[in-house]
């Protein structure tokens, strides 16, 4: 390739890129103002909290002591390091090590200087109010409430990504395959799906539960043998229309072989109903997993998640705070995916014009 | 022209512009003026995007306004009332009652959930408060009116999917002349059906307009048409009206340079005459096509649909065989199942071998050497792909070419064949119009290097000077690279301009086989010479050899 057709393609690359049916939809999207809030307030939110380590934490992001640097948040060091007594990992809320240190140097604490599963000793009952201390209150064991909804929040959004790609990717294979060959094919595959979605996903949960110690990969892999069925039904119908086009028969002619005539062909054009979706199904695993933590079938026993948060808020009336904190950080997530597939809907529908 | 007293609609500057967001405008309709007195029928015509139906539409107010807009001096006056801004309540009462309106495509404009009893029944309601005998009575009187008289009771209860094509167009006009209409409007009736309907249906409307005295505003893009029906035309490119006025004196003396491209452009010429004698490249032996009907709950096949039944034919390296016959007799089918799309059987030889017994993967080499080109140009490009992406599809599958260099030089060779500029391969089949997405679907056959196409009616969805353009292109393709045509239509005069062997069917049977001069001088059966008059004529003929 020589030199001019190389600058050539270059300036042609980023126009193929964008084709102008995705440039129309970025503007539409960028013109519907609360998905674009919405979409903005996420993102920063979820990337705040990927970094949870650096904003609620009992240990230091850096420490100076006596001439050299520490890094806590990344690394663990022995208490005798900063002239302690104990080989053990340092506590730095210790006032004894807090004094060794700030002899010889400084400390610089995160935002929250509690982790999601640090007790406040100070305290005298729990939970504890709100204070300029805790600025939620802490729960039912003396940890602070800000801090566990951060960490809670991560590992809720988390798991909604991973189990939404997860789950769409089986959904979407499975409906390809069912409205793509039709016929006996999709008969049993649809019997089998209405045998399999009728059963109390629930209660099948709590009693694999039992069996096994439920952690996130566990979790996520009963989940999806549930969760794949809500696409099916979407990608199976665009299958069945798409199946007939010319453009499909056109391929057909040219000795496409079935799997790239699905796959580079119908399901394109079949990408504006899935993607419409993916957001409930986002939001529904949201909700999957919180509910499993209220009924205690979720995450192992002190792990930070807002289901947890909601069970001790209803175990603990008295302390409101638990609840209202619970139920607002859940509302607002749920209704900023909403609010974002409100604008995604919008920008994909191609009836829609501008205003 | 014969400007009396006050003509029944007037139309006087009117202008059309759609919003395009962001403050962009679009003018598709720019300070058209024509009128229409009343039991006249005056034809728009002009390719499509010219502006015609946007203009018709404009009359009854039935844009979607405020996205569309009427520029300040736009007036359109009916029998003296300015309707450009009237009130919606006193539009309902002209809408449907004293203009009505026929749509071009009768697939989609019948509700499929209303029986032809409450389609019709629903103007009557809404304009004149009729119901339940009354009613009925006269919708059977409308159905006898527009030729559905036989079991017209029974019709009454038919669900529009239970009618066909020319049926169902035929329950629109009588839709339409539910209220016995001052103007009745007809975009395009006739383009989506076949030549036998088209000339059917035209008979019809020419009828009724002399018998209740209606003015008719018909648009079309094709001159035949014109000159079959209207009394005045008014030649329309790109929103503005180029030359108007009697249809005889436009015809015999055209002025306007687009007049004239427009009276040139219909498909002609003949397949040139030779002597050689090449080899068969693809030859069946009585194809048939069985589709079973199913019935009760084991599904069993109780019968079956004869969509092509027993067929033979040979074709010649270099020749071009047209399938004729109308819709439903099993064209499309046929080219399918020489091409195994559609399962099918008896014998299908490609240059001597059976390819029925192959396997898929068996078969793949050889699907280099057959290719098909669609009737729909806006169905066969995938939307998603831009156009080198589609030229380049088959090159991927036959690994023709070492590296993406060489295939883009292939793709560009072909797009040069089919007269498209090489740079139009980065864009996305929706930038381009109907008559360039053919030529997309054809270079996207070509690259291939075929030695068989199947054209399936590739010129029916196209305007007649486009049409006249692709013959033009197939036929020359044809010369350079000794291609072999199955060439399939319902419309005679591009079949007469590209065939040398023409096979005629009916209902999956061949009715008439024979040489093109032979069958187009002295055709031996009634189906043949009904569908020649329709062609040609656009005359219907009434020995009952065709569909209604």
């Amino acid at each position: 390739m020589s030199a001019a057709q190389a600058a050539q393609t270059a300036e042609a690359a980023p126009r193929a890129r964008l084709s102008p049916l995705n440039r129309r939809r970025l503007a539409i999207f960028k013109s519907h103002r609360r998905g674009l809030w919405s979409l903005w307030i996420f993102v920063v939110l979820f990337v705040l909290t990927l970094f949870a380590e650096l904003i609620a934490n009992d240990k230091p992001i850096l420490v100076r002591y006596d001439g050299a640097f520490y890094v806590p948040v990344l690394v663990s060091y022995p208490e005798t390091a900063f002239g302690g007594e104990f080989e053990t990992e340092a506590v730095y809320t210790d006032p004894e090590l807090v004094r060794l240190i700030e002899e010889k140097g400084w400390m610089i604490w995160p935002p929250i200087p509690f982790g999601n599963r640090t007790v406040d000793g100070t305290l005298d009952a729990f939970p504890a109010p709100p204070s300029a201390r805790h600025w939620l209150g802490t729960d039912d064991q003396g940890r602070d409430v800000v801090a566990r909804v951060i960490y809670g929040y991560r590992i809720s959004v988390l798991f909604g990504l991973v189990l939404t790609v997860l789950s769409s990717i089986v959904g979407i294979v499975a409906g390809a395959v069912q409205g793509y060959f039709g016929g006996w094919i999709d008969l049993g595959l649809q019997r089998f799906i209405e045998i399999w979605g009728g059963l109390p996903q629930l209660y099948l949960l709590i009693i694999l539960a039992a069996v096994v110690e439920p952690n996130f990969w566990w979790l996520l892999g009963l989940l999806l043998l549930f969760a794949w069925m809500g696409l099916v039904d979407v990608v199976r119908a665009e299958f069945l229309r798409g199946r007939n086009f010319d453009y499909v028969r056109a391929a057909r002619a040219l000795g496409a072989t079935d799997a790239r005539i699905m796959f580079a062909h119908i399901l394109p054009n079949a990408m504006v109903a899935t993607l419409t979706f993916l957001p409930f199904i986002l939001n529904g695993s949201i909700l999957s997993l919180t509910s499993l933590d209220f009924l205690g079938f979720g995450l192992p026993p002190g792990s930070p998640s807002l289901g947890d948060l909601l069970a001790q808020g209803k175990n603990n009336l008295q302390a409101p705070w638990l609840a209202i904190t619970a139920f607002v950080v859940l509302a607002m997530l749920l209704s900023l995916v909403v609010f974002i597939d409100e604008a995604f809907r919008d920008a994909f529908d191609p009836r829609k014009t501008f205003r | 022209m014969n400007e009396t007293a006050t003509p029944l609609l007037d139309v006087r500057n009117l202008s059309v512009e759609f919003s395009l967001g962001g403050g962009r405008r679009f003018a598709a309709v720019d300070d058209v003026s024509f009128s229409v007195a009343k039991g006249e029928t005056l034809a728009l015509v002009g390719e499509s995007g010219s502006g015609k139906s946007v203009s018709a539409l404009s009359i009854l107010q039935l844009l979607p306004y405020p996205v569309a807009r009427h520029p300040a001096g736009s007036s359109i006056t009916f029998a003296g009332e300015e309707l450009v801004g009237a009130p919606e309540h006193r539009l309902r009462q002209v809408r449907g009652n004293r203009i009505a309106m026929v749509f071009q495509e009768p697939m989609t404009s019948l509700n499929p959930l209303h029986t032809i009893e409450k389609q019709i029944g629903e103007t009557l309601l809404i304009h004149k408060g009729m119901t339940g005998a009354a009613a009925r009575a006269r919708i059977i009187e409308l159905l006898r009116l527009v030729g559905l008289g036989a079991q017209a009771e029974k019709r009454l209860d038919a669900y529009p999917h239970q009618l066909s094509g020319g049926q169902r167009q035929r329950v629109m006009i009588a839709m339409a002349l539910a209220n016995e209409p001052d103007l009745l409007i007809a975009d395009e009736p006739t383009t989506a059906v076949d030549v036998t309907i088209q000339a059917q249906l035209l008979r019809l409307l020419k009828d009724l307009q002399t018998r209740f005295g209606m003015a008719m505003l018909f648009i079309t893009h094709d001159l035949n048409v014109v000159r079959k029906i209207a009394d005045r035309v008014c030649v329309m490119r790109n929103g503005k009206i180029v030359e108007a006025g009697d249809v005889k004196t436009v015809f015999a003396n055209p002025q306007h340079e687009y007049t004239r491209h427009l009276i040139a452009a219909e498909p002609k010429g003949r397949p040139p005459k030779r002597t050689d004698q090449p080899q068969a490249v693809m030859e069946a032996n009585d194809i048939k096509v069985w589709f079973p009907i199913k019935a009760g709950v084991f599904r069993r096949t109780v019968g079956h649909v004869k969509a092509v039944d027993g067929v033979s034919l040979a074709l010649k390296a270099g020749r071009t065989l047209g399938v004729v016959g109308e819709s439903g007799s099993g064209k499309t089918t046929l080219g399918l199942a020489l091409l195994r799309l559609e399962h099918s059987e008896g014998q299908i030889l490609f240059k001597g071998q059976d390819i029925r017994a192959l396997r898929a993967g068996e078969l793949r080499p050889l699907r280099r050497e057959m290719q098909i080109v669609f009737q729909d140009p806006f169905g066969s490009l995938s939307p998603r792909l831009s156009v080198g992406e589609i030229i380049a599809e088959g090159l991927k599958i036959h690994r023709i070419g070492a590296d993406a260099a060489e295939r883009d030089a292939m793709i560009v060779d072909a797009l040069n064949e089919v007269r498209l500029d090489p740079e139009t391969r980065h864009r996305y089949p929706h930038e381009f119009s109907g008559g360039q997405r053919q030529r997309i679907a054809i270079a996207r056959a070509l690259v291939l290097k075929p030695s068989f196409l199947v054209l399936d009616e590739p010129t029916s969805a196209l305007d007649m000077s486009v049409q006249a353009q692709i013959v033009e292109l197939m036929r020359e393709l044809q010369a350079k690279h000794g291609l072999a045509y199955l060439f399939i239509s319902h419309d005679l005069r591009v079949v007469r301009a590209l065939a040398d062997e023409v096979l005629v069917l009916k209902d999956g049977h061949v009715v008439e086989h024979g040489p093109a001069d032979a069958i187009f001088e002295a055709p031996q059966q009634d189906y043949t010479k009904a569908l020649m008059a329709a062609a040609f004529a656009l005359e219907a003929v009434e020995t009952g050899a065709v569909r209604t």
